[in-house]
């Protein structure tokens, strides 16, 4: 067994390159829960979490956009500035387990993991997240709804790191919800994005824990384009609940221990037409 | 090794609030826990547990584990050199299984060795070959004889029927329902953890356990070993937490063997998951009840059938069946019942002792009821119980009368009394934390209703069914130091520091020194069923008083006063007339003093066929009640406010007692909304934190409590347990504010989103 | 996999201030066990090595942290801080101090986490609401006390320091 610590990207991928199969460890939120118990036992870890290039995010007032280092934390992301920049990814974060798990864990390692629960995968799929990969090889970049393939299954080749995400600032209410059946770390039961562009004049709903990964609405998203009023910033009781029925059928949930599909299927449909409300509060 | 370290010199006395001995060390981390002790050479042990509720064992083939470097002992049935089984009230339960296993993560073998990662890959060499057999999940069909026996000693555990008064009458208004109480877990931090020391003979053994009773340990350790007790001597290692899950025998016989079969320490720490299936639970209860009341709102008779899931192996389920069925009734008066219960022996985890030990189940449904019945009849719900409550003097359904301080009303009217939460939903700013949902941020103000609840109940404190409880406690005084020596396990609820405060009160001395908690005195009982501060409480003031009354004998023979005129006061001793005073650091020195005192109670007896007999020792009251929002949409719950007042007879630490209720009403809470192993043909699906919820601080709620101090005059201190009635009504309460938030029924426990909302909480498949 | 553990490994961690030798480890050990069953810093304790509960809490680079989630070969040259060092044996912190004085101890599992997590929520916000202490300190479980105890404690230290010019 072998375990680096490389301070910066260069080395982090000449090991991976080395050891394509490596498990890359960032916050461990995820992977020493599985070290712990057994589950995982990796012959070579590669930490990322002192590669500084990794660990800071910036703001391109041009573009309009930031990109998130994949080492930036949660805990992190609900501080000012980036805070305000991306309240939905903010809110999110501050729902991922408690205070200790917010300090290691990471944005990247959430789609590292891509678990349909993952907490901050929501926004990024309702924004349109591209993920940045790099190899030894060189970089890609893709957007996040090719990155997420399935249950914790990623586009992420062997040899490949996830060195971030760029994702866009726009003008529009955004948020995020996420039922749990304590107040504090708790995995989501179900999950919702809300975000919307008034300058695009578009309204995006990405729902997690509902299938093999985050889902988008079609039909709801152009429902609530239609239903809205981005000048008056309203919308209907009905059409409120409309876009909350078509989210619901949007959804493909299963029976875990946790919940029932049945259940996930009405909190999608519950969250998603509170969220419309919140977004566009007048009748 | 003491578990109790600090050098300042704590004084305080009864009723002083003062602050425990071990704080310091606590909080600065080097207190000893039992998983904190090592020991040169000391070797690491870990269990090899059943995948399998239920399966016949056709081979077991160790080999693989002894090719591993570093595996220095690998033991199984046959390395069990005494009795093959151990059992609290029944020796049913194996060491390690042999011919078939009953629950999945029951033991079959056991290894050591110098790492816990090469324990774990032992565990992993080690191959077993079940024959999987169908298991027995369903405790109806453990009572209709439809599934063979899966135990020698048969599927009924016990069953116990109560009649009383009329059995056949009939009241104006009749009211009737079923409730189910889930599987909770006691989730103590403080993982079970051993360290056992063989003998340089290797005849016997030291073991240092986190445990709640060193001396039945002691009994059953010995007998599986096949020594006498004199070769297992237990010392307490630091207990993080009990609640019932350390009363029966986890790891202690495993740990011990693998010590004397490689002649070196060894030690076992359980993990999480293994903990949640190396101990037992809360037992899942389903109960029927039909209560019987005058229009306006007395009770006329009460009618109960209890199943309580005992799991795989009997543990303390017999003595749980008859606290359910004792307390069917509630703190209420009724004169006709009828009752029955069975303890059934399933493939599900093995059930036994929790905080509440079958009252909490009983409460759930008797309280379910007396708000139905409140309903039925037009009365409010705490007038009901007020109309209702019982006094002293009144009677169980088993003919017991109620001879303790029993203030019911008194609980009631100053539990409803307690202001009630001055902010709106959501708090004055609308923050989401205060709202369910919390910073899932699932709901605003507007989709939350509240919801306000009430529950009353009655528990017996200590054991019962002629069981001779006693406790032991010595005195010693020297050189102006007193020192006490008990067996009483510490395992966070306060005893040492009341010990003090109980030796300080009756000797006048400051300096008190708690001993080493071990076997070399006699049994303190189990720290469990509210019973230490009554029983080990007991002891060390008999103790002490002795202790007290030599020293007077001497000061008086000295001095020529009379000593049945002398008292202490604060740290002099002085007659009666005021005249007399002598300080008495003085009146001890150059004395040494040495008493030992059992104390017991009053004899408890049998209950007949009909459930008729004074089977139980003492009886404590208490009522709480919860404010609770609740999203109705999303079945989603915040419990805002518990409000309780509790009869405690004499708060001898005032901080201590609010601190067990606390954490007492965060149990209920737990129970009541989060709380539940949940197993699926026996299989455990949630053997974890992450999906195990416990309350956090987030779900937590103020408590306002009102502690009610009618000393006891049977009590020795006047002071009655405090530990479990906080479990007990507080989750009923909860669940009956979810009720009159929702306006719908709700019968189980724990409620989950779906219950509220009105959809299954199964698959429709 | 039936071969052996190795147990060669060597590195060094920097501990309450110390260069610590780290000697025959196996790579694979959280921070949680090497300094509880290699430096004797028995203080931080592990109750459920998933990163649920929080007695295993320590600063790293000053973030509160599970140091059961912390491989501890990776944490070199970051700067670890436990309970031990959060003050001298027998000179408790104003936090611990108040802890033992206002009954927010029993079973004392949780408690050296949640003095982890109390002076880094103190030192993050000098004043917190009720519910900012709840939030802050909502990753420490415990099961003894119900909460309301510690509340206390650590807005007796918010008042005390504030009240002496410390905040």
């Amino acid at each position: 067994m072998s375990v680096l610590v490389p301070h910066s990207l260069s080395d982090a991928l000449a090991a991976l390159a080395d050891n394509p199969d490596a498990l890359v460890l960032a916050g461990g939120t995820d992977a020493m829960v599985e070290v712990n118990s057994g589950h995982r036992k990796p012959s070579h870890v590669i930490a990322i979490n002192r590669v500084a290039e990794l660990r800071s995010w910036t703001y391109d007032p041009v573009a309009a956009t930031v990109h998130i280092g994949s080492g930036v934390t949660y805990a992190e992301l609900m501080e000012s500035p980036v805070a305000e920049l991306l309240p939905a990814l903010a809110e999110a974060s501050r729902t991922v387990g408690s205070p200790q798990i917010r300090h290691a864990g990471t944005l990247g390692g959430n789609l590292g993991t891509c678990s349909p629960a993952g907490d901050g995968l929501p926004v990024v799929s309702a924004l349109d997240g591209v993920v940045h990969l790099a190899s030894a090889a060189g970089e890609r970049s893709l957007s996040v709804h090719e990155f997420m393939v399935g249950v914790k299954r990623t586009a992420r080749q062997p040899g490949e790191l996830i060195t971030g995400v760029t994702l866009p600032v726009i003008t529009g209410w955004q948020g995020y919800s996420k039922v749990g059946v304590r107040n504090a770390m708790v995995i989501a039961l179900a999950s919702t994005c809300l975000a919307t562009d008034i300058e695009g004049r578009n309204v995006r709903l990405a729902l997690g824990s509902v299938g093999p990964t985050i889902l988008r609405c079609a039909e709801a998203e152009a429902f609530a384009a239609t239903a809205v009023s981005f000048e008056a910033r309203s919308v209907s009781v009905a059409d409120a609940r409309r876009f909350g029925e078509l989210a619901a059928a949007a959804s493909r949930p299963i029976d875990d221990h946790r919940a029932t599909a049945e259940y996930r299927r009405h909190a999608i449909g519950v969250l998603a037409s509170r969220l419309l409300r919140r977004a566009f509060p007048n009748e | 090794m003491s578990s109790v370290t600090g050098e300042r010199i704590i004084s305080g006395r009864i009723g002083d609030s003062i602050s425990r001995p071990d704080g310091t060390p606590k909080v600065q981390g080097s207190y000893a826990f039992s998983s904190d002790l090592s020991a040169e050479n000391c070797l690491w042990g870990a269990t090899l547990r059943s995948p399998h509720p239920s399966a016949r064992i056709v081979s077991i083939d160790v080999s693989g584990a002894y090719r591993i470097a570093g595996v220095e002992a690998v033991i199984t049935a046959a390395d069990v050199p005494g009795s093959p089984t151990y059992g609290l009230i029944s020796s049913d339960q194996p060491v390690f299984a042999s011919d078939v296993v009953r629950y999945v993560g029951e033991p079959i073998a056991a290894v050591a060795a110098d790492h816990p990662e090469t324990c774990r890959r032992a565990l992993a060499a080690i191959v077993v070959v079940y024959e999987v057999l169908e298991p027995l999940v369903d405790p109806e069909r453990a009572i209709d004889g439809s599934h063979p026996d899966i135990h020698p000693d048969g599927n009924v555990i016990r069953r116990q029927r109560i009649v009383c008064g009329d059995p056949d009458i009939v009241g104006d208004v009749v009211v009737e329902g079923d409730y189910e109480i889930g599987m909770q877990d006691q989730a103590f931090l403080g993982l079970e953890a051993a360290m056992a020391l063989p003998d340089d003979d290797g005849g016997g053994v030291s073991l240092y356990v986190a445990t709640q009773w060193l001396h039945e340990d002691q009994k059953q350790i010995a007998a599986c070993l096949g020594v006498p007790l004199s070769k297992v001597r237990l010392t307490l290692g630091g207990v993080g937490g009990a609640f019932g899950a350390r009363e029966d025998i986890s790891l202690q016989v495993h740990t011990c063997l693998l010590a004397l079969r490689t002649g070196r320490p060894v030690r076992i720490h359980y993990s999480r998951e293994e903990s949640f299936l190396g101990h037992v639970h809360r037992h899942p209860v389903r109960i029927w009840m039909r209560h019987h009341a005058t229009r306006d709102g007395r009770l006329v008779k009460v009618e109960a059938r209890m199943v309580f899931d005992g799991g795989a192996y009997a543990s303390t389920s017999s003595a749980v069946l008859i606290n359910g069925v004792t307390h069917a009734q509630g703190p209420y008066r009724c004169d006709n019942a009828v009752v029955d219960g069975y303890a059934v022996r399933t493939n599900n985890l093995p059930c036994g002792a929790m905080r509440g030990f079958g009252v909490v189940q009983a409460c759930f449904a008797h309280e379910g009821q007396m708000d139905k019945l409140a309903a039925a009849c037009g009365i409010d719900p705490v007038e009901i119980r007020l109309l209702n409550a019982m006094v002293t003097g009144d009677k169980l359904i088993t003919g017991q009368i109620i001879e303790n301080v029993a203030p019911v009303a008194r609980c009631i009217r100053e539990t409803a009394a307690l202001p009630l939460p001055d902010e709106p939903v959501g708090g004055h700013d609308h923050d989401p934390m205060r709202l369910p949902g919390g910073a899932g941020r699932t709901a605003d103000s507007s989709h939350i209703v509240r919801g306000i609840g009430f529950a009353v109940a009655i528990k017996n404190l200590m054991y019962s069914e002629t069981f001779d409880d006693y406790s032991t406690a010595r005195c010693r005084l020297s050189d102006g130091v007193v020192t006490l020596k008990f067996a009483t396990s510490e395992v966070g609820q306060g005893f040492i520091t009341i010990a003090g405060q109980i030796a300080r009160s009756v000797l006048g001395f400051d300096n008190v020194v708690i001993d080493s908690i071990d076997t070399d005195v006699g049994s303190a009982g189990s720290t469990s069923a509210s019973r230490q501060t009554w029983m080990s409480g007991g002891a060390v003031n008999a103790a002490c008083i002795n202790v007290r009354d030599q020293l007077f004998a001497a000061v008086a023979a000295l001095h020529g006063v009379d000593p049945s005129s002398l008292t202490v006061d604060g740290g002099d001793i002085v007659d009666a007339a005021g005249v007399f005073r002598i300080s008495a650091l003085e009146a001890a020195s150059g004395l040494s003093f040495d008493e030992t005192v059992e104390y017991h109670h009053k004899p408890t007896e049998d209950l007949d066929e009909n459930g008729q007999g004074n089977c139980h020792t003492a009886f404590a009251f208490v009522a709480h009640r919860a404010v609770v929002d609740v999203d109705p949409e999303l079945g989603l719950v915040k419990v805002i406010q518990i409000a309780t007042a509790q009869d405690v007879g004499r708060a001898l630490n005032p901080l201590s007692v609010i601190g067990q209720i606390e954490g007492g009403i965060a149990q209920g809470l737990g129970l009541a909304v989060m709380e539940e192993i949940i197993m699926t043909n026996g299989r455990v699906r949630n053997p974890s934190f992450t999906d195990y919820l416990l309350p956090t601080f987030l779900d937590m709620p103020s408590v306002i409590a009102s502690l009610i101090e009618e000393p006891d005059p049977i009590a020795p201190l006047g002071a009655k347990g405090v530990g479990e009635p906080p479990t007990i009504s507080s989750t009923p309460a909860i669940v009956a504010a979810i009720r009159d938030a929702i306006g719908k029924p709700l019968n189980r426990v724990p409620v989950r989103p779906t219950d509220i909302i009105g959809l299954s909480a199964f698959p429709s498949i | 996999m039936s071969e052996s553990v190795a147990l060669n490994e060597q590195y060094e961690l920097h501990v309450n201030g110390e260069v610590r030798p780290v000697r025959d480890s196996w790579l694979g050990e959280s921070l949680l066990y090497v300094l509880r069953e290699r430096l004797g810093l028995l203080g931080s304790k592990g109750a459920c090595e998933q990163g649920e509960c929080g007695s295993c809490s320590v600063l790293v680079d000053d973030e509160l942290v599970c140091s059961c989630l912390v491989l501890a070969a990776s944490a070199v040259d970051q700067s670890i801080v436990t309970i031990e060092g959060v003050a001298p044996i027998g000179s408790p912190s104003d936090v611990q101090q108040a802890f033992v004085d206002a009954g927010a101890v029993q079973c004392g599992f949780c408690t050296p986490g949640l003095i982890m997590a109390t002076h880094a929520l103190l030192e993050r916000t000098a004043d917190p609401t009720e519910f900012e202490i709840r939030e802050e300190l909502s990753g420490n479980v415990c099961r003894c006390t119900g909460y309301g105890r510690i509340i206390e404690a650590v807005q007796r230290v918010a008042v005390s320091r504030r009240d002496s010019g410390q905040a």
